[in-house]
């Protein structure tokens, strides 16, 4: 089975718990970590591809631990035409993927860094933002 | 003090002379070689704002069908346009939102088309849906037309904003413990980040802080096409901000009304634009030459973002209660460097006013000036300026 990319999300409540640590060893699953990044009030976002036996059963045990858990099926693009380099995404991206370029002040797009949060889907004044399936 | 004149600058534009810099530049001349230079050497300033602009709208004529209406009610794209004037005259504003619209029923709503968009449409070239019902009168019978028009199509497509480039804004915070969705953008929490709006040292009321030149007739660039101030902004109070020792923070509170032809104009700079859990509104791009008359004048153009201030303000709590008052100044220097502290807390601070973008004008401006497009105009008459002491009204109820 070809791994499948998922995205988790998990709030400041749990973001210091052993979850993934638990999820490799209970449930025996292979996992590769695309992207991680907690921001500082401690909410988790983490890209992961993840392939094993238990799969369905390691999902389940995340959803019960309050972890939010998603397909990755999507990604986020700018619309370079669209975009006005206003800014008004830069303090909402919560991965800095979406940033200010200082003293010129363009703002820069570095999908590498972009966990598909979509935040900045409904931020962005002019829907500059789109989300690619 | 010696003086230059409109005329003579003019002249110096119209046989290829005129030394025409951005605003950017103008303070680069100031710092290198002083301000009695500057002043000798340079005849134009040009500065430049792009940012959602909300008191702003297009007054439209969509000429009379056979058998002629009387417009009761019109539509635009399903967004809803002022028909109280004249049978086949409207006025679309920027924040109108179609009637069907789940507004914030479902907060926070997404606003993702309304007037601001109409416009962006409109200006664009693109078909726009329009709909109108009548009462039925002896001289304009019918009672319903639907149909699809261009702005090509209309006789007249004029934009008049009655408020525009704000002079100064607010650096908006939130000290409550939920995200806000506001009209500056949305505010995370606790202090979670801070959010300015205007270009600062580009910023066009900001480097005319008495009002010297900028008044009625005032020709400017608008919407990528060529406008004038009409009068001065709702809400125009300019004054000059100091601290508690009295030291000037550079002005705030004067507003433009402007106006201009919207076929001339270009969706470049004029875009619809949505916040989330607020409204629809309108980008506008404003970009106003500054004639270096006196050295007074050129000293004000050569304001840096080190010497212009905005206040900050909570919008959790403080804001939408009209509680006076605010959290202190930051200059748009320490803005623009990404970080400000509040509180005792640093705050990321972002734009929603894009500072590239104003650049992109105050350069185009000055190319318009430079091959002899865009002459000057003497205004006639200035704007209120801070000696006038204008302030604003709270309405009781
Ligand atoms: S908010 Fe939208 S328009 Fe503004 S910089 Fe971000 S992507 Fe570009
Ligand atoms: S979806 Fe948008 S806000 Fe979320 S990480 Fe990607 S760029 Fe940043």
């Amino acid at each position: 089975m070809s791994p499948r990319k998922i995205v988790l999300r998990f709030g400041p409540e749990i973001s210091d718990k052993p979850i993934i640590y638990r999820l490799v060893k209970d449930y025996d699953l292979v996992m590769n970590i695309v992207k991680a990044n907690v921001n500082p009030q401690k909410e988790g976002i983490m890209v992961l591809e993840l392939t094993g036996d238990n799969y369905e059963q390691g999902l389940k045990y995340l959803r019960e631990q309050g972890v939010t858990v998603q397909a990755l099926t999507h990604e986020v693009v700018r619309n370079e035409q669209r975009c006005t380099h206003c800014g008004a995404c830069t303090a909402i991206c919560p991965t800095g993927a979406l940033y200010l370029d200082r003293p010129g002040m363009e703002v820069h797009f570095d999908g590498d860094s972009c966990v598909i949060c979509q935040l900045c889907v409904k931020a962005c004044p002019v829907r500059a933002m789109e989300v690619k399936l | 003090m010696s003086e230059k004149t409109y005329q003579e600058i003019n002249a110096r534009i119209r046989s290829g002379k005129a030394v025409v810099v951005t605003a950017e530049e103008f303070i680069d001349i100031v710092r290198e070689k002083g301000l009695a230079h500057a002043y000798r050497e340079v005849d134009v300033v040009t500065t430049g704002t792009f940012a959602p602009m909300c008191s702003s709208g297009a007054f439209l004529n969509f000429g009379h069908p056979a058998p002629r209406i009387k417009m009761h009610r019109v539509w635009l794209n399903n967004v809803p346009a002022y028909t109280g004037i004249a049978a086949v005259d409207a006025y679309i504003g920027a924040t109108e939102l179609p009637e069907d619209d789940p507004l914030n029923s479902n907060h926070p709503g997404e606003f993702r088309y309304g007037g601001g968009h109409v416009i962006e449409d409109l200006v664009a070239g693109r078909p726009v849906r329009l709909k109108a019902v009548g009462y039925g009168t002896d001289c304009y019978p019918r009672r319903e037309i639907e149909t699809t028009i261009t702005i090509h199509d209309l006789n007249e497509a004029i934009l008049f904003n009655p408020r525009n480039a704000y002079q100064n804004y607010n650096c908006a915070v939130n000290l409550s413990n939920r995200t806000i969705y506001t009209y500056m953008g949305i505010l995370k929490p606790n202090l979670g980040n801070a959010h300015y709006s205007t270009s600062g040292q580009l910023s066009p009321l900001l480097k005319d802080p008495h009002f010297k030149t900028i008044g009625i007739g005032t020709r400017i660039f608008l919407g990528g096409g060529i406008g004038y101030v009409a009068w001065h902004g709702t809400q125009h109070f300019p004054a000059i901000q100091t601290d508690a020792s009295g030291k000037e923070l550079g002005p705030a509170g004067g507003t433009l009304a402007v106006i201009g032809d919207l076929k001339q104009m270009s969706p470049r700079w004029l875009m619809g634009t949505s916040y989330l859990g607020y409204g629809a509104t309108l980008s506008v791009g404003i970009g106003v030459p500054i004639p270096i008359l006196n050295e007074e004048i050129a000293r004000y153009a050569a304001a840096t973002d080190a010497d212009l201030y905005a206040p900050i303000v909570d919008y959790g709590e403080a804001y939408p209660n009209r509680k006076p008052g605010n959290l202190g100044y930051v200059s748009y220097a320490q803005l623009k460097s990404g970080r400000i502290v509040v509180q005792g807390k640093e705050v990321p601070t972002a734009p929603l006013s894009s500072y590239p973008r104003a650049r992109e004008i105050a350069g185009i401006l000055k190319e318009w000036i430079q091959k002899g497009e865009f002459f000057l105009s003497e205004p006639v008459q200035l704007l209120p300026s801070p000696a006038d002491g204008l302030t604003g009204k709270v309405l009781k109820g």
